[in-house]
């Protein structure tokens, strides 16, 4: 119905292979961007940003990166949050030595450093595949984590251990530190995320997005065709932590403030592993989706009762967030094992030929 | 014999005016203790179908990996377009012209037709990470370069209504159209063919045929094929080579070869 193709025809390769070779889904996205950038930033409080809003897209970054490496090239990793610490503690560190630097190329500095430390620690994945080298990245997991409690040097030698952001501005306009508002770190991030999300969709589409595919669906195929394995798999261990190293900055510089080193800690690679899995592997968008699940729907969950009028104790409220969460996990597993990307795929299809079944 | 069909002295004087395009000399290829391939010699000459047959675990399929450079042979020597080769790889081999299809269908089942094909033009396309983040300008311009390309291979297939299907859900015989597809994508000068027809129906066959024949006389690539319907490889190839527990028992013209002693023996069996 709303997504009618007849009458747009494609006489070029050029158009044919245009983003949106569809005109409702730029439409689609054009409302969504509007919401993003205009609709929100005039209703939002403070709580919406810091608890909803900026959460959701660092997420949602970060599982774009670990979607690249999982999603796209095949390679299992349980090291995420590591590699987020890398970006988070080479940004302290980059702006530490270099005070006087602009924070947002401090940031895209930051993603080297991490991309290299993803590099190294992909080096096992040209020997062994799946779980096994899910268990590799999890040394990484456990030895970035140490190495950030122990080298004193990370932390600029704090007495409390943990890196805590200072007050920076661009332009006179604070960004960082406890006296930053939330809507410029908001527009920072949502910024950020749009450019490295705009880059992404197009490196997956094009040779890189099919070379890696072509990894994961089979490596010795793909090596007949001429793909070299080593650069294949490596190029995606340093996108993807170069993405995942960003997403760890921001999460310190725009939302949190201030880090310790279990904060990048295994769950939070779980969370990610979550987001993406229920998302939808091999797939950009489904990044969005999950976050949104995972990390937006508990915060909303939680304020339920109040906005209904009902009293239910915070820690009742707690465990019944809990068991929501995870019937709800379940159930889009169950209803679509291929994520949240996939189901909306579905439905776009069934819109297209609406109201004819196939 | 039809009155068009060329007599054996034409078929044999049409392959010796040819260049030889890879030459094998004595090569030996073991797996520890076990042989998979002794001391075998032939050659593949420009233009031509030369078919490779033999019974199972003859060592025909190992021959096809020692050709693309999959497995390093001990012992001899290869030469390909009048270059020795000493170690070879597999993404290098593909760079020098040489594409295969293999015997289970080795498509990339996530991907669509098209994306296939267009992965089999990856080490042709140069454009950096860069450009490919905007999608614009050169990167632009050689995506869509090489999109022609593939489309040319499409028609030439006949698959141009499966272009935007996910491989994993299309039929057979259609499955190893693609893979053809891909491997024409690379713009080989040797096109390894392992068993293009297995498991298919007698029309798949058929079209699998035509397109390999069309292959060989319109792109002029030259075809080396691995098949067990002999139907198949009498009426395809120029010439046959025969392999036996991986040794060369015969190589000639498909009328030589069929009228072969050894070669019957090896396929009916012998009372000893």
């Amino acid at each position: 119905m709303f997504y009618r193709t007849s009458g747009q025809f494609k006489t070029t390769y050029e158009s044919d292979q245009a983003l949106f070779p569809i005109k409702q889904d730029m439409i689609l996205l054009v409302v969504i961007l509007a919401a993003m950038y205009v609709i929100f930033p005039m209703f939002a409080s403070e709580f919406t940003y810091k608890a909803l809003l900026v959460p959701v897209l660092i997420y949602s970054l970060a599982s774009l990166g670990l979607n690249i490496l999982t999603g796209y090239a095949g390679q299992l990793s349980l090291g995420t949050a590591g590699f987020m610490g890398v970006g988070a503690y080479a940004c302290y560190k980059i702006t530490t030595i270099f005070p006087e630097m602009n924070i947002v190329i401090a940031l895209f500095l930051s993603g080297f450093f991490s991309a290299a430390v993803g590099v190294a620690f992909g080096l096992p994945s040209l020997r062994i595949k799946g779980f096994y080298l899910a268990i590799a990245t999890l040394a990484s997991q456990f030895f970035l984590v140490w190495l950030f409690e122990k080298w004193a040097w990370l932390y600029n030698y704090n007495a409390s251990g943990a890196i805590e952001v200072r007050t920076m501005d661009i332009f006179g306009l604070v960004v960082t530190g406890p006296t930053a508002s939330p809507v410029v770190q908001y527009y920072f991030v949502l910024g950020i995320v749009s450019v490295v999300t705009f880059a992404m969709i197009n490196l997956t589409r094009g040779r890189y997005g099919r070379t890696w595919k072509a990894v994961r669906d089979m490596d010795i195929a793909a090596e007949l065709v001429g793909i070299n394995l080593m650069r294949a798999k490596l190029s995606a261990f340093a996108v993807s932590s170069y993405i995942v190293g960003i997403a760890g900055a921001m999460m310190v510089f725009f939302w949190k403030g201030a880090a310790e080193p279990n904060l990048f800690d295994i769950p939070m690679s779980f969370q990610i592993v979550f987001i993406a899995i229920i998302g939808g592997l091999g797939s950009v968008m489904g990044n969005f989706l999950g976050a949104i699940l995972i990390v937006a729907l508990p915060v909303v969950l939680n304020l339920l009762p109040e906005l209904l009028g009902l009293s239910i104790g915070s820690a009742t409220m707690e465990h019944v967030n809990v068991m929501v969460i995870g019937s709800l996990i379940i159930m889009f597993l169950i209803v679509e094992p291929h994520g949240l990307a996939r189901f909306w795929a579905l439905i776009r299809e069934k819109l297209i030929i609406w109201p004819f079944p196939h | 014999m039809s009155v068009m069909d060329p007599t054996l002295e034409e078929v044999k004087r049409k392959a010796e005016g040819r260049e030889v395009l890879l030459d094998l000399e004595n090569v030996s290829l073991s797996f520890g203790g076990v042989k998979a391939i002794t001391n075998i010699s032939f050659n593949i000459k420009k233009g031509e179908i030369r078919a490779i047959i033999g019974p199972n675990g003859a060592g025909k399929t190992s021959m096809l990996n020692v050709i693309n450079g999959f497995y390093q042979p001990q012992e001899g020597v290869i030469t390909f377009n009048g270059e020795k080769r000493r170690s070879m790889k597999p993404h290098l081999a593909v760079s020098q012209g040489i594409a295969r299809t293999f015997q289970n269908v080795a498509l990339f089942k996530g991907m669509s037709t098209l994306d296939n094909i267009m992965a089999g033009r990856a080490t042709r396309m140069k454009q950096n990470m860069l450009w490919q983040m905007l999608y614009w300008g050169p990167a632009q311009r050689e995506e869509i370069e090489h999109r022609k390309k593939v489309e040319e291979i499409i028609d030439f297939l006949e698959i141009q209504h499966i272009r935007r299907t996910p491989v994993g859900t299309l039929p057979y015989g259609l499955q190893k159209r693609v893979e053809l597809a891909r491997a024409l994508a690379m713009e080989p000068e040797l096109l390894l063919l392992d068993e293009p027809m297995a498991g298919m129906n007698l029309e798949e066959k058929e079209d699998m045929s035509r397109f390999i024949l069309d292959v060989n006389d319109q792109l002029g690539t030259t075809i080396a094929l691995i098949e067990h319907d002999m139907g198949v490889v009498m009426d395809l190839s120029d010439r046959v080579v025969v392999l036996d527990y991986g040794r060369k028992i015969a190589d000639g013209v498909p009328e030589e070869v069929q009228s072969n002693p050894e070669v019957i023996d090896a396929y009916l069996g012998v009372s000893h």
